[in-house]
């Protein structure tokens, strides 16, 4: 066993880069991670690379080989593809790689290019994470299956589309000053409440934007690391990954997400933590409603406890727990398949010390990153930590 | 409509269409719908074919304002009902306006504008 560190991370400007293509995205975000570790690119033995609908904006499929000349490397290349945590499960692979040790250093990322085409046909590529059958041709689309989720929240345990704005407003302040976020701009309560529905009861300024960008990180042994006087202080101590069905209409509850919790069960047990040892958090907030249900999923939260934990100031920049410093998918942006590796860039600067939000955060050691697919279906959580 | 059948599917559509909608129970209890050729939930293969309850409760619902291509120019309501043990997942094709959680509904089959069949819903009072 072979303790896992974080040498480089580093994403491209997250936003709207229709004329940049995927290979290029992904180029630029390997070389800053690349250049950030200061290891050798001949000394990189695998690609772990997450990306979800690539195969419909760009018609490119086989995009491992792609991907791994795009950053220079010629060791053995994978695409994960797991809808939303595609990059969530490929930084598992490549942790759990270096932690078996099969091998040494591991580039892992993501890429997600969407503004290339029709916001419809967008729509169409992202309805792909639910189930075909019983969801998507009876009209489900992403943003419709978060309000069904939303709807049976409010039923089972009350809370109100103010509780889920200051989520959102919330994450939007968090991404001023983010070089690389999609929305660096403040919104009001009011500015998210006033926004055209989307799907009742979420609206617009409840949902993540569509997003092209890139994200990759240099994982090495600790052996590695030590052996080349790297400077790489931050560790993933666990990983972990749940299922659960595809479809809603086949799980127990429309208002849990036990895939994120199995996920965390794993990750902290592996990392021998528990949820009060948590500093700071990124989480799938893909809508509004979906950080509340990561927050009660990752049991730092009841369940029905979480929807005004944003309102009441405690997952605030200010509050005892920072939730999504980096602006979240909500402001930071959302490029698929990219997001579970971007969140992991964002929490290693946060911890580094060399985040534009670390100041909010000075003695944190221990971070979590929490990714998911579809309606959380699928999820990955990693826990991050600061090297004594 | 798709030229292409489904096995199970569109059985289950025909049955829904008849008013004769079922589901599959393994000696557990735990309900899923076609095709499965185990339990999803316990991996049991000693599937049963039992009837679909008339009515269900509506669990959730939503109106979507930003349709896939399928609905383009429309706003779908989805509703997601208990039938007891299974749910079902289906496009709501009655006025929606008095549509709220708790409301009895009966499946039927739905189409959408290019004519592809899924599972619908209406009220259980409008049958
Ligand atoms: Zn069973």
């Amino acid at each position: 066993m072979q303790a896992v560190r974080i040498a480089g991370a580093g994403s491209t400007p997250f936003g709207v880069s229709s004329e940049r293509t995927g290979r290029d995205l992904f180029g630029e975000a390997a070389r800053i991670a690349i250049d950030d570790s200061g290891v050798p690119r001949a000394d990189i033995d695998r690609l772990c690379y997450g990306n979800f609908v690539g195969t419909v904006t760009e018609r490119q499929g086989h995009q491992g080989p792609l991907m791994a000349a795009a950053a220079g490397v010629t060791a053995p290349a994978t695409r994960y593809e797991s809808a939303c945590a595609s990059g969530g499960v490929a930084l598992k692979s490549a942790a759990e790689a270096v932690r078996s040790g099969a091998v040494d250093v591991v580039l892992v990322g993501g890429m997600e290019r969407m503004h290339n085409v029709t916001t419809e046909r967008a729509t169409e590529g992202l309805a792909m994470a639910a189930d075909d059958l019983y969801e998507s041709r009876a009209g489900v689309t992403f943003p419709g299956a978060y309000a069904l989720m939303a709807r049976a929240y409010f039923a089972e345990f009350g809370g109100t589309r103010a509780d889920l704005a200051a989520v959102a407003v919330k994450n939007h302040r968090n991404a001023l000053g983010n070089e690389t976020a999609q929305f660096q701009r403040e919104i009001s309560p009011t500015d998210v409440l006033e926004a055209p529905t989307v799907a009742d009861p979420l609206g617009l300024y409840d949902a993540c934007p569509i997003t092209d960008g890139a994200s990759a990180c240099v994982l090495v042994s600790e052996s590695y690391a030590a052996a080349h006087d790297l400077n790489a202080p931050v560790e993933i101590t666990g990983a972990g990954q749940g299922t659960d069905s595809l479809a809603l209409q086949q799980r127990e509850s429309l208002t849990r997400t036990p895939a994120t919790t199995r996920a965390a069960t794993t990750a902290y047990d592996e990392a021998e933590i528990t949820p009060a040892d948590i500093d700071l958090l990124e989480v799938h907030d893909c809508f509004t409603i979906a950080e509340v249900l990561a927050l009660e999923g990752l049991r730092l939260y009841d369940p029905g406890a979480a929807i005004d934990a944003a309102a009441a100031g405690e997952t605030t920049a200010d509050g005892d727990l920072p939730v999504n410093l980096s602006g979240g998918l909500k402001a930071k942006g959302h490029p698929v398949g990219a997001t579970g590796v971007s969140q992991v860039v964002e929490l290693t600067k946060l911890l580094r010390g060399d985040h534009v939000n670390s100041d909010a955060v000075p003695d944190a050691t221990v971070a979590l990153a929490h990714n998911a697919g579809g309606t959380v279906a699928s999820a990955t959580v990693h826990v991050l930590e600061v090297c004594a | 409509m798709r030229a292409q059948r489904e096995d199970g599917y569109d059985d289950l559509l025909d049955a829904l269409a008849d008013e004769d909608g079922y589901y599959y129970a393994c000696p557990a209890g735990h309900g899923s719908l076609p095709p499965q050729q185990v339990c999803p939930t316990c991996g049991d293969d000693e599937l049963t074919t039992e009837p679909l309850a008339d009515t269900g409760t509506v669990v959730t619902f939503t109106e979507i304002a930003v349709p896939s291509p399928s609905f383009s120019g429309q706003t779908p309501v989805v509703v997601i009902a208990d039938f007891g043990p299974v749910r079902l997942t289906g496009r709501f094709v009655d006025d929606s306006d008095r549509l709220e959680v708790g409301c009895s509904v009966t499946p039927t089959v739905a189409s959408s504008p290019e004519g592809n069949r899924h599972v619908g819903a209406r009220f259980a009072s409008e049958r």
